[in-house]
């Protein structure tokens, strides 16, 4: 087949392109250590959560280390809506979040925390938090006629005001 | 091949206006009307025009749902729906743009680009018609269900937009709809592979005329990946909504969706690019640069398409990373078609150009018949791909993807893609075609010249709005998406969030005016009375390096389904397994009726 000149750099640019976006991201992945949501988080039968999820909120499992669990329901975050989620600056925090009922969204706004809540299944992101600050979390998939109303936050806040022992629940 | 006209160049210009080589004159007049599609095929020319009329009455219902979308979510005025019934308004814009009106007006496109390739009528106009009315009960059904959402007393909903992600449930009418839609374009493009059989027999050894080639390949993708959807809908959701099965899992069901939802993007793509690659290079004045690497790039598009469903799942849990992975580089492999179109389609276009007396490195832009919506439409189309495309590899990148999923940046990016790649070359081919089925000559010349470029600054305005909105965090899908707590705040990059806001409603409203004339212009011409020219003509020029200059097995479309079939074998059969291995139905979640 006869393919024109500039056809030809053209393809190799591009196959150049290619391998560079693909290489940029498995860069972000070994050397960076950016994880994806993947299936550690395991099943859960949504319909009846394991304890874990019965009474959600923020514990400390190590120094500096956080576990939080958050059931999302229509319409509210279970913590972070009725009570917003509170973390102590400094920290590093895994996140557990699962549905009750249908598909939700669990987004930090304007950053790379972000989920899919699917029942069924347990999303599970460890983030740090560096600087004190209020973060809104949006519900990101459309649950129902409320959803524009499924919203909650998070607060990273000082050491010295944060209660490790009863979390924010 | 039918008699060409004297000229290849193009002739569509009205009187008086023609530039450049235009043949013009009382000669070209008889060649163009014995040339009409409609003298030659007027049972398939009827058919065609039943399949645009279901769309563009599609397109306009749904651009108005659009426009109100526009107007509420950025507050700028929400006194025409409540925020509740947001939500019907945008099932009705999804499912009538992204579904009926694309299905509809592919379907018809099809048929007409068959039938002029092969220079026969279909294998069986009563199947063709059976497809249209199954496609039309199926539309009826679902578009009867998304509406009664607006009256709560008929306690009929299908408020679960088009990606209808259970547990939410929809009335079943709403999946027995869908359902139809799809079984009724397998059923269309069965035509086509039969009128295919037959020119075969008749033809043995010469090659597949470059339409139909397209057209077939582009069907085989569908086959392929439709056959996710179908079986969510049959298998799962049709029994689940009758109460048959109590439960389904909502992963496997979102898995079933992607599988189909991605490649679908490619079936709305590859209408818009048979129209790219055979018949603008005609309405820019030349021809075709190369018809070999035209099917490469549609073989292409055959074997990637499908096996890229999770990069729209990479956020979603229970999906190991390593499935992502492999989704995304097949994704970003699926750069390579695309950005070869943009060098032959902008390569056939200069052609044409040059022909028309252009000259210089860009001088020869400005040859180009800019003035004629059918070639402006298109090219302005195609430049609006080249920045979806853009964001689309943002969209593919997995870990980039974290920041802008589900935020107002996807709509933003698919309103660049399907919402002008396709629609505007949809407008744009039908100020061409629509004459040549209807036999009546394009009315209202100043407006359609108008009208691409109005769609052109409305997208312009709505969608780099949308985009940066999203990198915000501003989620898609709401009806109102500020914050009612007070503490929380979208903190945007460039720009304020009134002006993005603001930008968004103007280009709504921009979008819904360029739609308006688009409808006005088609509706004038359809009801016109017949005249004595068509002014366009559907011959199209012999490409510059034709088909004999590329390799058989290129034809070879069995070959490339076995390889496609394989390809979507390795992405999806570990995954699919390790959903299934607790059972079909675990973890399954009680129905929540909308």
């Amino acid at each position: 087949m006869e393919i024109h000149r500039f056809e030809k750099v053209w393809l190799a640019l591009s196959l150049v392109l290619i391998v560079a976006f693909v290489g940029t991201i498995t860069y972000g992945t070994i050397n960076e250590g950016i994880q994806m949501v993947d299936a550690s988080g395991g099943t859960v039968n949504p319909d009846d959560l394991p304890a874990a999820f019965d009474d959600p909120g923020v514990e400390k499992v190590g120094p500096g280390e956080y576990e939080v669990y958050v059931v999302a329901n229509r319409f509210a975050f279970n913590p972070g809506t009725a009570n917003p989620i509170r973390v102590p600056v400094g920290s590093t925090v895994t996140f557990y979040v699962t549905s009750g009922d249908v598909v939700h969204g669990f987004n930090l706004a304007g950053t790379n925390l972000n989920t899919m809540v699917i029942p069924g299944q347990v999303a599970e992101l460890t983030t740090q938090f560096d600087e004190r600050g209020t973060y809104g979390i949006v519900c990101h998939e459309y649950c129902g006629s409320g959803h524009h109303r499924m919203e909650g936050t998070l607060q990273v806040v000082p050491r010295s005001q944060f209660n490790a022992t009863e979390g924010t629940a | 091949m039918s008699t060409p006209p004297a000229d290849d160049a193009e002739t569509d210009a009205a009187p008086g206006t023609g530039t450049g080589t235009g043949t013009g004159g009382a000669t070209s007049v008889d060649a163009e009307n014995r040339l009409a599609f409609l003298e030659r095929y007027p049972g398939v020319a009827q058919l065609v025009r039943a399949f645009f009329l279901v769309a563009f009455g599609a397109l306009g219902v749904g651009g108005l749902f659009g426009l109100v979308q526009a107007l509420h979510r950025t507050g700028v005025y929400r006194g025409l729906i409540s925020s509740g019934d947001y939500y019907t308004v945008l099932t009705g814009h999804g499912v009538l743009l992204a579904l009926v009106f694309t299905t509809f007006f592919i379907a018809g496109l099809f048929f007409w680009a068959v039938t002029r390739s092969l220079e026969r009528r279909p294998y069986s106009m009563r199947l063709a018609w059976t497809a249209f009315w199954l496609m039309l009960l199926g539309t009826v059904m679902a578009a009867v269900t998304i509406l009664a959402g607006f009256v709560p007393a008929w306690g009929i909903s299908a408020d679960v937009l088009f990606t209808f992600y259970p547990p939410l449930q929809a009335n079943p009418l709403f999946y027995v709809g869908a359902a139809l839609l799809i079984v009724g374009s397998w059923l269309a493009g069965a035509n086509y592979f039969l009128s295919y059989r037959e020119w075969r027999r008749d033809n043995p050894g010469e090659r597949i005329p470059l339409q139909t080639f397209m057209v077939l390949t582009t069907m085989l993708m569908w086959y392929l990946s439709s056959i996710g959807v179908a079986v969510e809908v049959v298998v799962f959701l049709i029994p689940w909504s009758l109460g048959i099965f109590p439960e389904v899992d909502s992963l496997t069901m979102r898995t079933l969706f992607w599988y189909f939802g991605h490649p679908v993007v490619y079936f709305w793509l590859l209408p818009a690019y048979v129209v790219w690659y055979t018949i603008m290079p005609k309405l820019a004045g030349g021809r075709l640069f190369s018809d070999p690497l035209a099917r490469v790039v549609f073989v292409l598009f055959l074997l990637l398409s499908t096996p890229t469903g999770f990069h729209h799942q990479y956020l979603d849990p229970g999906i190991p990373e390593g499935f992502k992975f492999i989704a995304m580089t097949n994704t970003m492999m699926l750069l390579l078609p695309s950005l070869l179109t943009a060098f032959t389609v902008v390569a056939s276009i200069e052609h044409g150009a040059r022909q028309r007396g252009g000259s210089g490195r860009l001088g020869w832009l400005t040859s180009l018949p800019w003035d004629r919506p059918a070639f402006s439409g298109c090219a302005l189309a195609g430049l609006m791909f080249a920045a979806g495309g853009f964001s689309g590899m943002i969209n593919a990148g997995m870990n980039i993807n974290y920041l802008i999923h589900n935020t107002l940046w996807v709509p933003g990016h698919f309103h660049l893609t399907v919402g002008t790649a396709f629609a505007l070359t949809v407008m744009a081919v039908s100020y061409w075609l629509v004459p040549q089925i209807t036999g009546k000559e394009l009315r209202h010349r100043t407006l359609a010249a108008v009208q691409p470029f109005l769609w052109f600054i409305g997208m312009v305005l709505m969608s780099n709005a949308m985009h940066r909105a999203g990198l915000a965090g501003v989620p898609r899908r709401t009806a109102e998406p500020e914050f009612n707590v007070a503490s929380a705040n979208f903190d945007t990059v460039v720009g304020s969030y009134g002006e993005m806001r603001l930008q968004i409603a103007v280009g709504g409203v921009l979008l819904f005016v360029s739609l308006a004339l688009f409808l006005y212009v088609m509706a004038t011409t359809w009801l016109a009375r017949r005249g004595e020219r068509l002014s366009v003509n559907g011959h199209i020029p012999e490409p510059l390096s034709g088909a004999e200059n590329g390799p058989r097995v290129l034809d070879n479309l069995k070959l490339w389904f076995a390889i496609a079939v394989v390809l979507v074998a390795l992405a999806y059969t570990l995954p699919l397994v390790e959903m299934f291995s607790n059972g079909v139905f675990w973890p399954g979640s009680s129905p929540i009726p909308v």
